[in-house]
């Protein structure tokens, strides 16, 4: 169970550290906003996940309690994540800025 | 185990500072607001890895909670602010 736990927050790691890198090093503002939707995401699913079930350990009710409502908060992410980076792309078209194109300076 | 929590906390401190590299030099207002919620979501995670350290976590959880509906909600209040400033992205370019 411990392998478990450790093999799913090194996958969250990775993820995290991929949506980390790719916010630093993409060239414009919309193509950054595609690993802050996607990774960052998948890296709470992976990290939460294995949150909860180390948390289920020793088995008692209020522990399932608390494993349940990580689980929300996964969900909750899982909804809650891609609308923000939405309202983002939105907000970015209607303040119109403009993409970048090849040959342009990175911004 | 707590050992190997630890570690992965400072882990995501470190990933933290990365991305709020992005929230301090981005150079439009939304870039800024792109490197705050990357700096939420990892927040969240951050709160109930200090709970399973100092195994208060079913106290953390409920922060925890609380944290990602307001990072939800104050990435799409500022996201609705700053879409008005028509012309601010000009002098960027």
């Amino acid at each position: 169970m411990d392998f478990v736990v450790i093999f799913f927050l090194v996958c969250g790691l990775v993820f995290f550290t991929g949506g980390a890198v790719g916010i630093l090093r993409f060239p414009d503002f919309y193509s950054r906003l595609h690993p802050a939707g996607k990774l960052d995401t998948m890296g709470s699913l992976l990290m939460m996940g294995a949150l909860s079930l180390y948390n289920l350990h020793h088995f008692t009710l209020g522990n399932m309690l608390t494993s349940l409502k990580i689980i929300l908060i996964v969900a909750f992410v899982f909804l809650s994540s891609p609308t923000a980076i939405h309202g983002i792309v939105d907000a970015g078209m209607r303040a119109g800025l403009g993409p970048w194109t090849k040959g342009d300076r990175r911004r | 185990m707590e050992t190997l929590f630890l570690f992965v906390s400072l882990y995501l401190c470190l990933i933290m500072v990365l991305s709020l590299y992005r929230g301090i030099f981005g150079p439009t207002v939304l870039d800024r607001l792109i490197g705050v919620n990357a700096v939420g979501s990892k927040t969240v995670v951050l709160l109930i890895l200090i709970g399973l350290i100092y195994e208060r976590v079913d106290m953390f959880v409920d922060i925890a909670m609380a944290y990602a509906m307001l990072n939800f909600i104050a990435v799409l209040a500022a996201s609705r602010y700053f879409q008005k400033r028509k012309g601010l992205y000009k002098e960027m370019k």
